[in-house]
């Protein structure tokens, strides 16, 4: 549970700023060292203090010599689990990975490249940012890629931010972590509105039935042989993985001509996270019907095109809509 | 029924009656591992407690074990709550019927393995198998309250072991077995210092510090303050140990090893039972004559009688003196602990007696024993003095065929009598109540001193070693003018039991206990060998008290007196230990891949021979170069150059190149 009061967060940046050193991303590699990590007893830690207060109080009341050298030795292991705590994180690098972009709504996978350059297994470790978290361990001597999907509720870029590398091996008793904000950012997409309009000029008549689809409404035909232009998308993967040819499905509708997505030709009662929603869902229509489509924003002008790249040249464009650029790539 | 249940749940505050599925199905997830861990340890910590625990509280937790083992390897559904809750309301009223109350030692004890038998059959969270781990530990505790000895700290160090696995288990469940192990091994080791340090200087305490339970110190064997017929040779056949001694010179002869307890006055008749006497800071006879010096380690009886060596001088703080010159501790001995002590055994004492005392060791039921006292008035009749009667008793006595035997005929009424005149067979008691009555009929004013007579030497440590079994009894006489004199009856019918112990003296007998038989002296050999280790444990370990604290902390030319002082010396060292431990973590291992090993000692011997590696080359440019050094095996050195370059960085080979590599390696020749 987070204290929603803002005095909290406000005393959270302030640590953040000052204590963790945080502001902006930093440059990649994040290497954890000495410095960096931090280490407090988790509640466990804290229940086992107290069970050992009270085994030493019966060991001196009863005149216990085993008992005093039990609480000493369960003591000393607790104490000597900070440092094994302290080392489990100790060198580690992190470079954020690739992120792939995700619509509005949908969970953005961040990816962090975590090297290892110790020859001993890392065990029992988390990420966590943007209140989720995500449990990993590390190979030795190796770079893992480990995965955060958080959620998305608005379009725009999602930066990583405060991000948590943690531990709480080797006894649960004590919690190591790492605090830092990795330059990874996630492009997230508007969503795309829901049974959008028909699209100008669509020949196929999107009113029907079918519009309230975003994808899988393919007029599929057949099956024909690979071509190394192919769009990746209509690669029929399922019949590759089968252990078959490489195949393209082959849409029979989808020649209408060229598409404007024009914001100017919206309605004007529209506000502007529903033309881009619209924008959206047209452009992914006109893309899945294999249509040449242009992209006209106030002050942003795509040309017509089709296929990956333009599609995420689009959409980054429709995502980023009123957004200030992004911050200076970070210093290296 | 399952309404009933989730409302349980809930009153327990256990769970919500919604996630009651969910919580089930976790159940059955739960890590093999983590429960294999947990198991392993709660039955190390319950264990050991079988040899005190009422067999049925330890038979119900092996059970409520093997129930979760059977959940563990059968998978088996795990019992309803409901189920659980009845068997803990049962075995709560079993150990309160049992015991007759909840507070305390023992129940609690009880209780708590219990407790851990149901916690580990509803361990489902986290949560719930660090409480488990908690239990175990204070389990482990608690078998310290019975029993310290060598055996059972080895035993607590693999139980300490599963424990931390369980948890370590528990924060990585993907690690294996071994790797969990390994770490909670590591863990101890790194602890290791840190109980070193803080059980020497943490300050000591004499506990208790609140009031203890009636039980904290259950009934321990030895001597009691009164004596029946028996009562003696029940300790006869015990090999325990009652005390050890450790003499400054050499340990006075076995004839002299008379360690005095109770002092038993009264007599009805069948019952020898001590009178009241009067306590001082110092002892009621003047010493004289020779001094032993000796340190006597006492197992707890949970008395105050220290068995002092006739006749105790002046001694510590600690110890009282009693006005029939017995050494007294201030406080029950409940714990194992350490006297400074002194005797003179030449010492003179009770010379001038009080009459009352006088009166009352000489005090005889009239309608018991009546032949005795027949007897007595002949010995005694014409006889000039005290003295002489005591003579003649001696002499008949010495005359009758007396038996001592470590079984005797069980006597009931008139008991010197029928063993004076019938039976003829007994044991130290025996005489020494025998002797008592008939001087006692004389006229003469005697007591009967129970205590300890002998025991044997260590030749490993050199500890002069008293087992339960050298229980004995004997008596004092009191003649004018030369005070309370020792007697010991036995030793007119068996003199070997003085001079050689027990077993000499009932060596016919072949009924002594196994360790006591004089022809198992290999075995004796051992015992001698275990005992002095345990006597070393006990003395440095266990009895690492207050007071040897002081001492060791001048000798270490620290002041243990001022607990700030130590606490900062304490501080101080945990630091240091915590920056060890932190160097430890920084510190970089160097490679361990024994490709990389066998290449840079490679590379170390051609630097010796003038030919190093610039750290700027690499493996196959340092090969030219050597080739080059070295022409006539410059194949050879290629070869090992570009071999070492393929198996670091290119795909790994098939077969065992690593071997082959070092082969190569060894086979090239320096100048």
């Amino acid at each position: 549970m987070r204290p929603p009061g803002s005095l909290a967060t406000a005393l959270r940046r302030g640590a953040d700023r000052w204590l963790f050193r945080l502001g902006a991303p930093e440059p990649a590699p994040i290497r954890l060292t000495q410095r960096r990590i931090y280490v407090l007893p988790t509640p466990a830690g804290l229940g086992f203090t107290a069970a050992l207060l009270v085994m030493l109080l019966t060991s001196i009341n009863y005149n216990l010599s085993l008992g005093y050298a039990l609480v000493f030795l369960l003591g000393g292991a607790a104490t000597a689990s900070i440092v094994h705590a302290f080392r489990n994180l100790l060198g580690l690098a992190l470079r954020p990975g690739r992120c792939e972009p995700v619509f509005a709504g949908e969970a953005a996978g961040f990816r962090l490249l975590i090297d290892n350059p110790r020859a001993a297994r890392r065990p029992a470790l988390r990420l966590r940012a943007q209140g989720q978290s995500s449990p990993f361990e590390l190979a030795p001597t190796a770079e893992t890629s480990v995965l955060l999907a958080c959620p998305t509720a608005h379009r725009g870029r999602l930066d990583i931010g405060r991000t948590i590398v943690e531990t709480t091996w080797p006894l649960g008793l004590i919690r190591a972590w790492s605090v830092f904000v990795p330059a990874a950012a996630c492009i997230v997409y508007p969503a795309p509105e829901i049974d959008p309009p028909a699209l100008a000029g669509d020949g196929t008549g999107s009113t029907d039935a079918r519009a309230g689809a975003r994808e899988g409404d393919d007029d599929f035909a057949s099956l024909r042989a690979h071509r190394a232009a192919d769009s990746p998308r209509h690669v029929a993967w399922k019949a590759l993985a089968r252990g078959g040819p490489m195949l393209t499905k082959h849409y029979a509708a989808a020649q209408g001509g060229d598409v404007v997505l024009d914001w100017s030709a919206l309605p004007a009662g529209l506000g502007v996270e529903q033309r881009l929603s619209r924008l959206t869902a047209w452009l992914l229509r006109a893309e899945q019907a294999g249509r040449r489509y242009a992209l006209q924003l106030p002050q942003i002008h795509i040309a017509a095109g089709s296929g990956r790249e333009h599609r995420a040249r689009c959409l980054r464009e429709l995502a980023l809509y009123g957004i200030a650029p992004a911050p200076p790539a970070p210093r290296s | 029924m399952s309404r009933i249940r989730a409302w349980l749940a809930v009153a327990l505050g256990r769970s919500h009656p919604a996630d009651g599925l969910a919580s089930t199905a976790q159940a059955a997830t739960l890590d093999r591992r983590q429960a294999v861990w947990l198991l392993a340890a709660a039955v190390l910590a319950v264990a050991p407690h079988g040899l005190w625990l009422p067999a049925w509280v330890h038979a119900l937790c092996l059970l409520l074990l093997g129930w979760r083992g059977l959940i563990v390897w059968q998978g088996t559904r795990p019992p309803p709550t409901l189920l659980l809750l009845a068997v803990a309301l049962a075995a709560a009223v079993g150990v309160r019927l049992e015991f007759g109350h909840f507070f305390g030692k023992d129940p609690g004890v009880a209780l708590l393995a219990l407790l851990l038998g149901l916690k580990l059959l509803e361990a489902r969270r986290a949560r719930d198998i660090r409480a488990a781990v908690l239990l175990c530990l204070f389990l482990q505790l608690a078998v310290f309250l019975e029993d310290q000895s060598l055996a059972v700290a080895a035993l607590a160090v693999p139980g300490t072991l599963t424990a931390l696995s369980a948890l370590i288990a528990l924060s990585d469940p993907a690690g294996r077995a071994r790797e969990h192990l390994r770490t909670a091994g590591l863990l101890l080791v790194h602890g290791l210092p840190f109980l070193l340090v803080f059980f020497v200087l943490f300050p000591r305490v004499q506990g208790p510090l609140w009031g203890l339970p009636a039980d904290a110190f259950s009934a321990r064997t030895g001597l009691s303050e009164t004596m029946s017929p028996g009562s003696i040779s029940e300790l006869g056949t015990s090999g325990a140990i009652a005390f050890r001694a450790a003499f400054a010179g050499p340990p006075p002869p076995p004839a002299q090893r008379y360690w005095r307890g109770p002092i038993l006055t009264d007599f009805d008749g069948r019952t020898w039972s001590a009178a009241p006497a009067t306590e001082a800071e110092t002892p009621f006879h003047a010493p004289t004559g020779r001094r032993l010096d000796y340190v006597l380690t006492l197992e707890a009886h949970n008395r105050r009688w220290l068995l002092a060596l006739d006749y105790p001088g002046a001694a510590g703080p600690a110890v009282r003196f009693t006005s029939d010159h017995r050494a007294l501790s201030l406080r029950p001995v409940q714990s194992r602990s350490r006297f400074t002590l002194n005797a003179y055994p030449d010492a003179r004492i009770g010379l001038d007696e009080s009459p009352a005392v006088l009166a009352a060791a000489t005090r005889l039921p009239a309608d018991s024993n009546p032949r005795s006292r027949e007897l007595a008035a002949r010995l005694a009749a014409g006889a000039s003095s005290h003295a002489e009667i005591l003579a003649r008793v001696i002499a008949h006595m010495r005359g009758a065929r007396l038996t001592y035997t470590l079984r005797p005929p069980l006597l009931d009424r008139h008991a010197a009598d029928r063993f004076l005149f019938d039976t003829q067979r007994g044991f130290c008691e025996h005489f020494a109540s025998a002797f008592a009555v008939l001087m006692r009929a004389a006229g003469v004013p005697t007591r009967v001193v129970t205590g300890y007579q002998g025991g044997e030497v260590n030749p490993v440590d050199g500890y002069l070693v008293v087992r339960q079994s050298d229980a004995h009894a004997w008596a004092e006489v009191w003649l004018d003018g030369r005070g309370w004199l020792r007697v010991d009856p036995t030793a007119l019918a068996a003199p070997e039991r003085i001079e050689d112990g027990l077993a000499a003296a009932l060596a016919a007998e072949g009924e002594l206990p196994f360790m006591l038989q004089a022809d198992m002296d290999w075995l004796r050999g051992a015992r001698h060998r275990w005992e002095a280790l345990s006597n070393t444990w006990n003395q440095y370990v266990l009895g690492y008290n207050p007071e040897r604290q002081r001492e060791l902390l001048s000798r270490l030319g620290t002041a243990g007196d001022s607990a700030a002082k130590l606490a900062g010396l304490l501080a101080g060292l945990s630091a240091a230990l915590l920056l060890v431990l932190y160097a430890w973590a920084v510190w970089q291992r160097r490679t361990t891949d024994p490709v990389q090993r066998a290449w840079e000692r490679f590379c170390a011997r051609m630097a010796r021979a003038g030919l190093g590696r610039e750290s700027w080359e690499g493996p196959l440019a340092y090969g030219e170069r050597l080739a080059a050094a070295l022409p006539e095996q410059a194949h050879a050195l290629r070869a090992v150059c570009a071999d070492y370059a393929r198996l670091r960085y290119g795909a790994a080979g098939t077969r065992d190149p690593l071997r082959a590599l070092e082969q190569q390696m060894n086979e090239i020749r320096l100048p």
